[in-house]
């Protein structure tokens, strides 16, 4: 058999199985960009894996690790100047907003979804653009409120409040105490957004409706929201938010400044991985104190969440397509996947529903239970409508989170809505 | 005779006798032509017009052109005139961003030609360890925008400002005040930033211009009973205004066209509340790839400040003529 044959028909797990490196040219690199994980020990263990990957491919892998929020930036100037980073990790749906400028990767994506147990929703609505995977799902960050448990006990709350009318009394409470509930509302990639969206479905808003062209954000519900958040805000929200980005509600939690925040599993995972600095008022590891509320409070239009689905792009402009699709289909082997996806301990759930099942969910702490299925929850930018690239321009241009952080700054909640509804409209208008 | 020597030279002859003669014919031609001013000047001038091609004007007409088109990351797009500047307009985070950038530049050049003037008229005088004190005052202006910022950052931060700290345990306040989280206080705080890094060049460069003037001008002020407001007045601030309108010119360009600094103190937020035209032509083309939009919006600048420089420039002028 010829290697070429034997490459096509065997793939990746052929070659590690055969103990060969394919024949890629001496000296290939292969140059990944990722963002600095919120678990640190994620991004260790790929660096843990990038020899091996060079190994079983026959090229030097590289793994760049950037703050996320300086990740498109990045892509763009990547993409414009046609070099950089043969693989970036894509947040969201930013497949849409790249398309041009991405490899099909329906080869490497399809085969691996079918073997899991099939991509979650989320994905085919991110990654997928026009019938073609421009992205390899690789996992989700699923949220939830992180709490503690003794000052809600402190103030009587024995159970999360369910609706958020009830959780305002709640933070009203806490923050009387000076332990408010810590949101962000600034202009940063996750925390923002995924509080802000989610709180819009809540009320029943949306910024377009399910043909995804005509822009409804100025309905009753939106309304209703913003002026729920403004009192909700006043009343029992740490009024720094507003400059927050999404580290610094971590910081808050671990210092004891707030009672309450939305987030993905890493304040409670950093705080058990550093129970000897992270310890609560009594001189106790802080994360025997912290609860996990699965979801936020439901809202009149019910209980909604966006989770943060991510990806790994080929770029077009890279030399390197063939070597960086090998890597991909290497990197979502079981054997190295795995070990990625136990050391992130729920922080990243998988993006196929095969993870579920994985011995781990076992092993880990009940407050990290609850992102088991996160993945099957999250709805998508643009929603009732498609994760167009239009409403992930809405997503980069914070409409939804600046229409709240106007509000709450004193702007009257009508004039908030009108100025989303002009921004929404020269975006899916235009 | 026209070639003396070739008859009796043999075959070879009338090509060995060519060549010195060719020779310094083309060194003769070459000489001329270097004589020759227009010559020498293009000569002397093409490196530096080509540098300045590449690095200044190609990107400047790339600009131009981005900026008259639809171009988005990884779509060239086509002309579409002055589209993405009347959107630019009728764009309300525009208009914030544009009002901020005048409102930052004039206050922050303000406070730094003031404290700079004040610094530059203490560090003029005698006293010890003068040298030390000069040197050190750079330091804020030799510390990278980036680091610096990210240490106001921290002493602003919402949660933990070592600023709110303070204040809180002397009994100043009772409640963290909203330095980065209230869109005025986050945009004085950046004011004051800009201040205190770029008052150094002003202290340092209008310290040199006070060392021009011959102190017998201001014995003979003092002589006429002239104090020490009259004495800068009548006599400091005069000679000093060629090198004061100069540097208040490179401080309004530099201010004007800021990015580093609100990029990392404010990120343009809360609510757009902070953006600089620069910061905010880098939100649109950048990260959200609108790189038409994008450049429109930072070729808003051009205009601004080719006006103030041009005003400036002819008043120096005058003063020089004067």
């Amino acid at each position: 058999m010829q290697r070429r044959t034997f490459l096509k028909t065997a793939g990746v797990a052929g070659i590690v199985a055969a103990g060969r490196a394919p024949a890629f040219a001496q000296g290939t690199k292969l140059h990944i960009v990722r963002w600095v994980d919120f678990i640190p020990e994620a991004d260790v263990e790929l660096r843990r894996q990038a020899p091996e990957a060079s190994k079983a491919l026959g090229a030097e892998v590289t793994f760049e690790f950037i703050n996320a929020n300086d990740l498109q930036p990045r892509i763009t100037a990547a993409i414009q100047s046609g070099a950089g980073a043969d693989i970036i990790q894509m947040l969201w749906n930013w497949a849409h907003l790249y398309a041009n400028a991405l490899v099909d990767v329906s080869d490497v994506a399809e085969p691996i979804g079918k073997a899991q147990g099939g991509y979650y929703d989320v994905f085919n609505a991110s990654a997928k653009v026009g019938g073609k995977w421009l992205a390899v799902p690789h996992g989700c960050g699923g949220n939830a409120v992180a709490y503690r448990r003794s000052w809600f006990n402190e103030i009587g709350v024995k159970e999360f409040p369910k609706t958020w009318d009830e959780y305002r009394e709640v933070g009203k409470k806490l923050k009387a105490k000076g332990k408010p509930i810590g949101q962000a509302l600034g202009h940063s990639f996750g925390d923002p957004p995924v509080f802000a969206y989610a709180f819009l479905w809540d009320f029943g808003g949306a910024e377009v409706d399910a043909s995804g062209k005509k822009v409804v954000i100025n309905s009753k519900g939106t309304l209703e929201s913003v002026k729920f958040l403004q009192a909700f805000w006043k009343d029992a929200c740490d009024e720094g938010g507003l400059a927050w980005d999404d580290t610094n509600n971590n910081r808050a939690f671990h210092a004891g400044e707030i009672g309450a925040t939305l987030n993905g599993a890493s304040i409670y995972i950093v705080a058990k991985r550093q129970k000897d600095k992270i310890k609560d008022d009594k001189g106790e590891p802080l994360y025997q104190d912290i609860e996990h509320a699965a979801l936020m409070p439901r809202g009149p239009a019910g209980q909604f969440a966006l989770y943060l689905p991510f990806q790994h792009s080929v770029m077009k402009y890279s030399k390197n397509q063939k070597l960086a699709k090998d890597f991909l289909k290497w990197l979502h082997q079981d054997a190295n996947y795995g070990k990625w996806f136990e050391v992130n301990e729920g922080y990243s759930v998988g993006a196929t529903k095969k993870w579920e099942d994985n011995p781990m969910w076992a092993r880990v702490d009940k407050p990290l239970q609850v992102f088991r299925q996160a993945a099957r929850l999250t709805r998508a930018f643009g929603h009732p409508g498609p994760a167009t690239a239009k409403a992930t321009e809405a997503y980069t241009k914070y409409v939804i989170v600046d229409m709240y952080a106007k509000a709450v700054q004193g702007m009257k909640a009508e004039d908030a809505v009108k100025w989303a509804e002009g921004e929404m409209r020269k975006i899916y208008e235009a | 005779m026209k070639n003396p020597i070739a008859g009796g030279a043999g075959r070879a002859a009338p090509v060995e006798v060519a060549l010195p003669h060719s020779r310094a014919s083309q060194r003769r031609t070459l000489t001329g032509l270097l004589e020759n001013e227009r010559f020498l000047a293009l000569v002397l001038l093409t490196p530096t017009v080509l540098i300045l091609g590449m690095f200044i004007a190609y990107p400047f007409g790339m600009g131009v052109w981005f900026a008259l088109s639809s171009i988005s990351v990884g779509n060239p797009g086509h002309f579409v005139g002055l589209k993405n500047f009347v959107k630019a307009w009728n764009d309300s985070i525009f208009r914030i961003a544009f009002w901020n950038t005048s409102v930052y530049t004039f206050w922050a050049t303000i406070f730094k030609l003031v404290l700079g003037m004040w610094l530059a008229l203490l560090l003029n005088r005698h006293f010890r360890g003068k040298r030390i004190v000069r040197a050190s005052m750079l330091l804020p202006f030799i510390v990278p925008t980036v680091l610096s910022t990210f240490a106001w950052r921290w002493m602003f931060d919402p949660t933990f400002s070592v600023l709110n700290w303070t204040l809180y345990k002397t009994g100043f306040i009772v409640t963290k005040l909203p330095f980065l989280s209230n869109g005025d206080w986050a945009l004085w705080c950046a004011i004051v930033v800009n201040t205190w890094r770029g008052m150094p060049f002003f202290a340092i460069t209008l310290l040199a211009g006070l060392q021009t003037i011959n102190t017998d001008l201001h014995e003979a002020a003092s002589l006429d009973g002239a104090n020490g407001w009259k004495r800068f007045w009548y006599v400091t601030w005069p000679l000093l205004k060629p090198v004061t309108v100069v540097v208040v010119v490179f401080s309004i360009i530099q201010t004007f066209s800021d990015f580093q600094l609100i990029y990392v103190l404010t990120g343009g937020g809360p609510a757009n509340s902070t953006h600089l035209l620069a910061t905010y032509a880098y939100q649109i083309g950048v990260a959200a790839g609108l790189l038409g939009e994008g450049a429109a919006i930072s070729l808003c600048m051009l205009p601004v400040l080719f006006v103030v420089v041009w005003i400036q420039l002819r008043y120096l002028r005058r003063l020089e003529g004067a």
